[in-house]
């Protein structure tokens, strides 16, 4: 339809709102609400479904290790954010030598953007910093943002990189945060992390772009000594450093 | 500390302190399991629950539940406490003003004479023994009026705020929301956006595009671009044309610093403000926000529950003369309000509490995607909303808020509250909509040529 005969499509052209839908009575027309029904569907999916962490591992170059925080299944996840910051008990991470760098892929509040983009992003952040030594990558359930500082204390890493699946959104479900926090340890605050948002495949970063920002943040970090708000990057990319909560 | 004890079948319960056992009198919610302070059992919480309907009123003036000295919040309430408002009630227990403000003798004047006199936490002591039929059936016994440009909070009236929220805060995307709300009769509560940015000078642009729409159209409503104060007192200064000074806010002085606000801050805004002189019926030129959880989510909660400290964010607002005051009451999460139910208990609570003590109580009726909750409890809570006499309920553009990642009302939903409940959008934004075409006798007309007149400008 042209634009003389709907005069919505040149203001729908302007914003990704849900404007223009018409009405039934007061009511959405069926086929608007269906969709809006179809987008909260995936998003809740997102929420809720687990990772298939053994196809996860697959995909990645190197080796990794499987750890699980505190919380005790979806629902303790949601509501005890505190415990899905700390590892459970006895977590397994003898791993050798220290490593420069630690990549941890969390599953955070989305399992669909650790499965669409978790190792791609990992890979690509591997492959663009040929100069620094990665151990295992550690792939962790039910976790939150700050457990890679437990993580990364743990394996005595000078700096941990968390890729964590995003809050969804019902435009986007799957959509990966990636935390960069220099000298990990238990109690590191919020400001004292870099964070690249918004990298899936729907007019967000893709997995190349954002592995360039955060090996940016990486190098400066380590040459600097520390991240967060300490540390502004001049060249990110559009949306790198949007607020974004931590999920 | 005052001890507090029951004793139901033998077993005898103890409570340590106010703070102790208002927390422990609360409905269930999943903030206050985390912050440690909930009933241990559903017995503790009616054992709870009984020995607070055995409180008198006074012991909230005599054992503050957050310290007078450490807190500015609790010095306000205190100092500003209305002695002789208070006195009709001064002699009753917190179960003995529960019936009271449920019997029939109660009628809205006393209410409205009452409501200085009742502290954050007496309004909210009240609530735990309230169920949610309890709280919409008082609710609607207040009755509180504001104005700007239009009058808002009028019997057989419900208002509205317009969200049109654009993710990079796109000048036309805002305009086009806007236009689509418009056409359903929404925005006489305010047409207020939440910039993605924090910028001041992509507010002012927001405010100027805002303001020239308003203008150009004649509409008789009042914009806001919901910045931080500090914001806003700069555009004021630089003579942007602001209507309302918006504020989120919390219930004690150290979730404040966390939201970078001060009570003076807050009334050198109001100030500014009314400096300019731009309303036209009425000059209540501030509108705050609150939400349960925020306290404890800054690590400012001092022991005490989440509704109890939302009741002090009102009574924060209260103390500046708002033209409008809503919670966002699922917005924060499920480590907060965990699902649907645990929603409409928040929401009801909010409202009532605020209307008990005399504010413009609105509600943004919300959820995240990660809340066990889906629009069907948002249609529920907000048709309780509307029996309750709600002053304000948020719409965005087909209840999904592109900016902001959550779902709110849809437009649709406003009008459905209008059309369903007999309710009516404010008197002179309704003269508007009439005027325009979009209305008739107060009742939303089938699209047809006002919208396409509408959309062609």
């Amino acid at each position: 339809m042209n634009v003389a005969m709907d005069p919505w499509a040149r203001l729908r052209a302007a914003t990704p709102a849900r404007i223009g839908l018409g009405r039934s009575g007061c009511a959405q027309p069926l086929q608007a609400q269906l969709a809006f029904q179809l987008a909260h569907a995936r998003a809740r999916d997102a929420v809720h479904a687990a990772v298939d962490w053994d196809a996860v591992a697959e995909t990645l170059p190197g080796a990794s290790v499987r750890v699980r925080s505190q919380a005790e299944g979806r629902a303790d996840y949601l509501k005890r954010p505190d415990l899905g910051r700390r590892l459970a008990e006895g977590a397994a991470l003898d791993v050798g030598n220290p490593p420069d760098v630690v990549l941890v892929i969390a599953d955070g509040l989305s399992a669909a953007a650790v499965a669409a983009s978790g190792a791609a992003v990992a890979r690509a952040v591997m492959g663009a910093l040929p100069e620094l030594s990665f151990g295992p990558v550690v792939l962790a359930e039910q976790s939150r943002v700050a457990i890679g500082d437990e993580i990364g204390h743990r394996l005595g890493a000078r700096l941990v990189v968390l890729l964590v699946g995003e809050r969804p959104g019902l435009t986007v479900a799957d959509s990966l945060g990636a935390y960069v926090t220099y000298a990990p340890r238990v109690g590191r605050r919020d400001s004292e992390r870099n964070c690249v948002s918004n990298i899936h495949g729907q007019g967000g970063l893709s997995a190349e772009a954002a592995a360039r920002t955060i090996a940016w943040l990486v190098r400066a970090a380590l040459d600097r000594g520390l991240t967060g708000t300490g540390l502004k990057d001049a060249s990110l990319a559009r949306g790198a450093e949007a607020g974004q909560l931590e999920p | 500390m005052t001890v507090y004890s029951t004793t139901l079948g033998g077993e005898v319960f103890r409570f340590d302190g106010l703070a102790r056992l208002m927390a422990a009198a609360t409905p269930e919610r999943s903030g206050d399991q985390l912050a440690g302070i909930a009933a241990g059992s559903a017995v503790e919480r009616v054992a709870a629950q009984v020995a607070l309907a055995e409180v008198p009123l006074r012991a909230f003036l005599d054992e503050p539940l957050v310290p007078y000295e450490a807190d500015e919040v609790t010095r306000m309430i205190l100092d500003t406490h209305d002695v002789a408002a208070f006195a009709p009630v001064a002699g009753m227990t917190v179960g003995g003003f529960r019936d009271w403000l449920l019997s029939e003798r109660v009628l809205p004047d006393r209410l409205a004479r009452l409501a200085k006199g009742v502290t954050p936490e007496m309004a909210a002591a009240v609530s735990k023994l309230m169920r949610n039929r309890d709280l919409i059936a008082v609710a609607r016994k207040c009755r509180v009026q504001t104005a700007f440009r239009t009058t808002l909070g009028l019997p057989g009236r419900m208002g509205s705020r317009l969200q049109p929220n654009h993710p990079a805060d796109d000048l036309a995307g805002i305009a086009a929301a806007t236009l689509d709300g418009l056409l359903y009769g929404v925005g006489d509560a305010v047409i207020g956006v939440n910039p993605a940015s924090d910028s001041v000078a992509t507010a002012t642009e927001l405010l100027h595009m805002l303001d020239g729409l308003r203008d150009r159209h004649g509409i008789p409503a009042q914009t806001c671009v919901l910045t931080h104060v500090t914001n806003t007192l700069e555009m004021i200064e630089a003579g942007a044309p602001v209507d309302l000074v918006f504020q989120s806010v919390a219930g004690t002085q150290a979730a404040n610093d966390g939201f970078g606000v001060t009570l003076a801050m807050l009334e050198e805004a109001r100030q500014a403000a009314l400096s300019l002189g731009r309303g036209t019926v009425g000059q209540n030129v501030m509108y705050l926000e609150t939400g349960q959880g925020s306290a404890l989510s800054a690590g400012a909660h001092h022991g005490v529950d989440q509704q109890t400290l939302e009741a002090r964010a009102q009574a924060v607002a209260r103390h500046i003369d708002p033209l409008i005051v809503n919670t966002v009451v699922g917005f924060i999460g499920p480590e907060y309000l965990y699902d649907g139910k645990q929603i409409l208990r928040a929401g009801l609570e909010d409202h009532f509490t605020g209307k008990l003590m005399g504010l413009p109580m609105g509600v943004d009726v919300c959820y995240t995607n990660h809340a066990e909750a889906d629009q069907d409890d948002m249609d529920v809570l907000m048709t309780c909303l509307g029996t309750a006499g709600v002053h304000f309920l948020i719409a965005v553009p087909g209840a999904d808020d592109v900016m902001l990642n959550y779902q709110s009302l849809a437009f649709h939903d406003i009008a459905y509250m209008r059309e369903t409940m007999g309710l009516r959008a404010a008197p002179e934004y309704e003269a508007w909509l009439e005027a325009v075409g979009l209305v008739e006798d107060g009742r939303l007309l089938p699209e047809g040529a006002a919208a396409r007149r509408l959309l062609a400008s």
